[in-house]
């Protein structure tokens, strides 16, 4: 009762408003309510179908390989590794990352195939990958994803996705048609220009005598403060397998690897490959002269291989940017794009039933 | 007109401070969260602004409700109905569980995914859980309904009090402005 009296009091304070200065009132009220969650929705992409976004990317991804539930969208045929880095201190003069003081850090990894096929032959021109997880002493990480190729097919997200659509098979045939590949190369010689270097590439007999390369440009800083543009590349130390190694069969690849890996450790050195001031950072298609100051930082061993049916590597997204103090992304669009659709990825196949992977336990102790 | 006290009362000075800033970084992370999840090449700057300012919203949403806990409020404008101080007090409670809720559930993620947890440089908080996809999933899901549920909820907050200050006028907005009451 005494609300309401006080309710009348005040509005007998006030004037009424009209009905058009009220239906005015509430309109502005509609006008900033509604303007508010239209920003919203376009923050979050739903007013621009076509744009680019993570989601679009993995989904291009599934278009291009079928569903395949459970595995990563890329680099979906895959070994997990593990093993150790054993640091020589001389990484400590480009960047202040811990994982340059001397002394030893274990490693786990993957290799795999690049591309969304987890059930592919391996073949001689299968691009060969090998992601990395360092695990440093105060509980940092760094994680890196490497291709034994020389340079990247494409410098822009946009220009992956293009490629990706034109390799994608032709609804009508089933097959991939080479008339959109080629359109798509004569509108990106940049990418023209980078597959060939990508297919005259020297190609070694497997994964253990392969060069995996970081491709993207980073940042490395020191101590002292300077900044440096690295990229970098393991190489391997052996140039030919020293088990007998099959060359045959829908897993050749792979199978070479375990039996090396179970045969002796397989070790690389972990180089880095400082850019000249001229060199592009923010290209990915484009190598860097081979006269660049290249520092070896270490050794990096590895001496177990398992299937990622039991393997915690399977759970792990190699995203490029999980980087310690000292080490940061460079200019380079691909790396913020990669991190962005590793992460679609992972979401995606973190939800999903799992199945047996191609190379299981049963093929790693064959 | 004789000077009505319901007019003159103000939350502390504290709690304006809190509410703004806290108003600020909520919004703002909201955006920053959609923006983030739909961006290839922002992405990677807005995740890395993500994490650290989450973890202070965590922290000033507790400050704030402690310092809630030990405030004195305003009196309920007469205007409002009781079913209307039921929904205004509802609507309170859920804007601090979500508040609260929201960082944790994403630092629960992170840690569930198995990725370090970097505020800046090479610090970084440790996982408040074991690495466990399963986990990731239903955390990751969570977080997002969360930040749509959270935006719901500040968009009613923003229709009620524009409702109450340019239709029925009652100042309510005041008691959380800067400037001293008219009397």
């Amino acid at each position: 009762m005494n609300s309401a009296s006080s309710e009348v009091a005040q509005h007998s304070a006030r004037e009424t408003l009209s009905r058009v200065e009220l239906l005015f009132r509430l309109a502005c009220i509609g006008l900033v309510v509604l303007g508010t969650a239209s920003l919203f929705a376009y923050a979050a992409g739903w007013l621009t179908p076509r744009a680019l976004t993570p989601a679009r990317m993995i989904d291009a991804f599934e278009r291009a390989n079928g569903q395949h539930t459970g595995f990563r969208r890329n680099h979906a045929k895959g070994l997990a590794v593990s093993g150790h880095f054993e640091s020589n201190g001389r990484g400590v003069a480009l960047s202040k990352a811990a994982v340059f003081q001397p002394g030893i850090v274990p490693v786990i990894g993957r290799f795999a195939i690049a591309g969304g096929q987890p059930f592919a032959n391996d073949t001689a021109t299968s691009v060969r990958s090998l992601a990395l997880l360092f695990t440093l002493p105060d509980g940092e990480q760094w994680r890196t994803g490497m291709n034994d190729i020389p340079v990247f097919a494409v410098n822009t997200p946009r220009a992956f996705y293009e490629q990706l659509v034109a390799s994608a098979p032709d609804p009508a045939t089933g097959r991939p048609n080479p008339a959109r590949m080629s359109d798509f190369l004569a509108r990106n010689p940049a990418s023209a220009r980078a597959i060939q270097l990508i297919r005259a590439r020297p190609k070694t007999s497997g994964f253990e005598t392969s060069t995996f390369n970081s491709l993207n440009a980073f940042r490395f800083m020191n101590a002292a403060g300077e900044v440096a543009a690295v990229r970098w590349s393991v190489v391997a130390t052996a140039s030919k397998s020293t088990a007998t190694v099959p060359s045959a069969g829908e897993n050749y690849l792979f199978d070479a690897l375990i039996a090396a890996i179970q045969h002796a450790p397989l070790t690389w050195h972990l180089i880095v490959v400082v850019a000249g001031a001229t060199d592009p950072t923010n290209d990915a298609t484009v190598a860097w002269p081979t006269d660049r100051q290249r520092i070896d930082v270490g050794t990096l061993t590895l001496d177990h291989a398992e299937s990622e049916e039991t393997s915690r590597a399977r759970d792990i997204n190699f995203d490029p940017l999980v980087l310690p103090d000292g080490m940061a992304a460079s200019d380079d669009p691909l790396l913020s794009a990669r991190s962005a659709a590793y992460s679609e990825s992972f979401t995606r196949r973190a939800g999903e039933r799992k199945e047996q992977s191609a190379i299981s336990n049963a093929e790693v102790r064959k | 007109m004789t000077p009505n006290p319901e007019k003159n009362a103000q939350y502390a000075l504290r709690s304006r401070v809190l509410h703004w800033l806290m108003a600020t970084l909520l919004l703002s992370m909201l955006f920053i969260g959609v923006s983030m999840v739909s961006s290839l090449r922002h992405y990677h700057h807005l995740v890395a602004l993500h994490r650290p300012l989450g973890i202070a919203i965590l922290i000033l949403a507790v400050i704030r409700l402690v310092n809630r806990h030990f405030s004195e409020l305003p009196p309920f404008p007469a205007t409002m109905s009781a079913k209307e101080r039921l929904i205004a007090s509802a609507s309170e409670r859920l804007l601090y569980g979500l508040m609260l809720a929201l960082p944790v559930v994403g630092w629960a993620m992170l840690s569930a995914g198995g990725y370090p947890i970097v505020m800046w440089g090479s610090f970084h908080l440790p996982a408040i859980l074991p690495t466990s996809i399963a986990l990731y999933t239903v955390l990751r899901k969570a977080h997002s309904l969360l930040a749509f549920l959270l935006f719901a909820v500040f968009l009613g907050h923003l229709s009620a009090v524009l409702f109450h200050t340019l239709v029925i006028r009652d100042g309510l907005l005041r008691r959380m402005l800067w400037r001293t009451p008219r009397t």
